[in-house]
């Protein structure tokens, strides 16, 4: 890891490429806001999520077990689940950002895939450390702020189910999901977990099934094998 | 309870994100454990998506949330942006409640 001071050209660039990045993901806490009151969580609660929480996927899955009538203890340990894949990305950067102490305890709230995308090529610990602040930043102040503007508007709105918003949940989480479709690998493990959510939901208390299809990544993390093609 | 939910939820996904930059790699970077880890979020959304929009209380149910969930696939496939994508399947559930 070298430490070479950016130039300017470099400089900008970065910073121009992650505040477009930062304002295309902040829009999506529109989404979020809205649907998670619809789900019957407050406006505080669905701000709370977003600025304690913050990292998109959980924060759905949380109101979304919630909105199906799980027991708000399922929707936190689905939400927990999700959120492992923030470790994996802290691992990968932690040797390129090179923080430590409090500046490290500050940089791990923005750690989420966006943040991650824009720092985890850089070949420098400054470029990397721009891309990562600059991304992370704008992503947590836009979509804290988006949220509060959609939360505001769900609920005054009246019955979400008259707008469709009980559907927007689904097609939100389908578009969290499709890029990772690519693989068939994916495709089979998304079927299956599918069938077990399903084939589960009419015998096991709401928000068990989502937490039962999770054996399905595991059964199918233990049976594949490395270098195997995707 | 939903109030605890959101505790535990924050809590815990930030420790999630700081063990990730404070843990030493080699704890956690083996194969089987990155497998597993890319699989969970593909398996959790899938089983999310069936949840929310095949299921009513313990039955299953389609209804005007699975054209919502059809036309969410196609605005994907039509690589709409997000926004569009999640606000498009609204729409047409609620007009599909309309008729």
């Amino acid at each position: 890891m070298t430490d070479a001071p950016l130039d300017p050209g470099e400089r900008s660039s970065i910073i121009r490429d992650s505040l477009g990045v930062g304002v295309a993901t902040g829009a999506y806490g529109v989404g979020f806001g809205a649907v998670s009151v619809a789900s019957g969580l407050s406006v505080a609660q669905t701000c709370a999520l977003s600025f304690f929480v913050f990292t998109g996927a959980s924060q759905f899955a949380l109101v979304g077990v919630i909105a199906s009538g799980g027991a708000p203890v399922s929707g936190a340990l689905t939400a927990m689940l999700l959120g492992t894949r923030n470790t994996l990305y802290g691992l990968r950067l932690a040797p390129l950002l090179a923080w430590r102490g409090w500046r490290r305890a500050l940089a791990a709230q923005v750690l989420i895939d966006e943040s991650t995308a824009m720092s985890v090529t850089r070949e420098t610990t400054p470029a990397a450390r721009l891309g990562f602040l600059t991304t992370g930043v704008s992503v947590f102040v836009l979509w804290n702020l988006a949220t509060l503007a959609g939360a505001v508007a769900g609920n005054s709105i009246g019955d979400p189910r008259t707008y469709g918003l009980d559907a927007a949940v689904g097609a939100a989480f389908l578009a969290l999901l499709w890029p990772r479709l690519k693989s068939r690998r994916n495709r089979l493990v998304a079927v299956a977990a599918a069938a077990v959510a399903l084939g589960t939901v009419p015998v096991v208390p709401a928000g068990v099934p989502v937490l039962a299809a999770a054996a399905v990544a595991l059964l199918a993390g233990v049976l594949t094998r490395d270098g195997e093609t995707r | 309870m939903t109030w605890v939910a959101v505790g535990i939820t924050g809590v815990a996904c930030y420790l999630l994100k700081l063990a990730g930059l404070s843990v030493p790699p080699r704890v956690l970077e083996r194969p089987l454990v990155e497998r597993i880890a890319d699989f969970i979020p593909v398996a959790l959304l899938a089983a999310l998506i069936a949840v929310q929009v095949f299921s009513h209380g313990h039955s299953l149910a389609i209804d005007a949330r699975a054209v919502g969930l059809a036309v969410a696939v196609v605005l994907l496939v039509l690589r709409a942006p997000f926004l569009v994508v999640v606000f498009g399947a609204a729409l047409v559930a609620a007009l599909v409640r309309l008729v």
